[in-house]
């Protein structure tokens, strides 16, 4: 039983992990990311946690009272709202990213038919905007137009 | 790599990761029996030394200052390349902000929400305030006050549209704020040298513990923090909102 908190914080990083290294959608891999930041929570608050003991702010209980580390719930305060605003960085790169290469597969394969970018909301074929870098424009139709996901990152020219 | 392989590459290795990970944390002390003595000695010493009832602000802002003016800053560098990473690029104009996409309009806001958002707006606003004030004595301090009030620029968007948004916020004074809250923090930890002590030295007059008016600094480095967090927060809110509703691909006349 003692045990479990470790095995929770083991398991949300590695589940966030596998949500990342699988991921088809930008978004989706940003959330994962959130999840393997939340297993550091669990992890820091558990090892500060004392049984039957209150929180370590001595308003209206006196000094000396069994209370769990402040540290740890300090370290934990500050990364949950900065963890806020760096998500919201990487999902601005996903806007981007959408915008020039009309996909969010981070495999770079197509999203469905008919889709259409956010910011030319008139043409409705999923080709790139015309934008586009030549080298990956050249570098998705060697492929043939199938989703492959191995495909080496294009040198620039 | 196609996909199965890479799943399975990573299973193998993810499983060993876990075992090792939780190997390595089953070392702890079992959960619940804290032995540590970080903790312990600032439970015991903080509100005698600062005055501050609450012992995680007395960490934050005062024996961790350092490390929260670092973390306020990845915070601040977060929100400005959110910014730079959000404004119009080269073949984008900016066009009347319309609530309608072409073919997709969004339904009417009900009155309910209209109503319920505007009136919670004050008490949001107000709690937001209480609990960025009150942040060296209870629960609360201005990383957590920031997004309470940043909430209230939500509900005004939420009950409204964006357009009644842009004229409550003017986007000046957000970014003044945020600059405001960033340079706050140094400043006062300035006048900690200036004052001939160490850098974010408390030296004001630490008062009674219980008091609203306590814990020398600690009230005026939460009121940066809250600025700070209230002000990225919204501009953070605008520049996404701004991203779908107002940027539109530049057409090419035909």
């Amino acid at each position: 039983m003692s045990l479990l908190p470790y095995a929770v914080t083991v398991w949300l990083f590695v589940i966030g992990l596998y949500g990342i290294a699988t991921s088809r959608n930008l978004i989706h891999m940003v959330t994962c990311l959130s999840v393997v930041q939340s297993s550091t929570y669990v992890l820091l608050l558990s090892v500060g946690f004392r049984r039957n003991a209150t929180a370590p702010i001595f308003l209206d209980v006196p000094v000396g009272t069994r209370a769990v580390d402040p540290v740890v719930s300090a370290l934990a305060l500050t990364d949950v709202v900065v963890g806020a605003t760096v998500a919201a960085l990487l999902l601005a790169l996903a806007v981007q990213v959408h915008k020039r290469l009309v996909t969010l597969d981070p495999g770079g394969a197509p999203g469905p038919a008919g889709l259409t970018c956010v910011s030319c909301p008139r043409s409705r074929s999923p080709s790139p905007c015309s934008s586009l870098p030549p080298w990956w424009a050249a570098a998705r139709s060697s492929g043939g137009g199938q989703p492959t996901r191995s495909r080496s990152p294009p040198q620039p020219p | 790599m196609s996909p199965g392989t890479r799943r399975w590459v990573f299973l193998v290795a993810a499983a060993g990761f876990a075992a090792l990970m939780l190997w390595g944390l089953s070392g702890l002390p079992p959960f619940g029996e804290y032995r540590g003595p970080y903790g312990d000695v600032l439970n015991a010493v903080a509100v005698g030394e600062r005055r501050a009832t609450n012992v995680v602000a007395a960490v934050t802002f005062d024996y961790r200052g350092v490390d929260t003016m670092g973390e306020e800053f990845i915070l601040f560098a977060a929100v400005i390349g959110t910014a730079i990473l959000l404004r119009a690029q080269r073949d984008e104009e900016e066009q009347d902000p319309s609530e309608t996409v072409e073919g997709r309009s969004a339904p009417p806001t009900s009155s309910a929400v209209r109503v319920l958002g505007l009136a919670l707006l004050g008490p949001i606003v107000l709690f937001g305030i209480y609990v960025v004030a009150h942040g060296h004595l209870s629960p609360g301090g201005g990383f957590q006050g920031g997004v309470v009030l940043a909430t209230g620029a939500l509900l005004v968007f939420l009950s409204g549209e964006y357009v009644t948004l842009r004229r409550v916020e003017p986007a000046d004074l957000i970014d003044a704020a945020e600059s405001a809250g960033a340079a706050g923090y140094v400043v006062i930890g300035l006048a900690g040298l200036l004052a001939g002590g160490a850098f974010l030295d408390n030296l004001l007059p630490l008062g009674e513990p219980g008091a609203l008016v306590s814990a020398g600094t600690m009230p005026l480095i939460n009121l940066a923090v809250g600025l700070e967090v209230a002000g990225g927060f919204v501009l953070l809110l605008t520049e996404f909102l701004e991203q779908t509703l107002v940027l539109r691909r530049r057409t090419v006349a035909a």
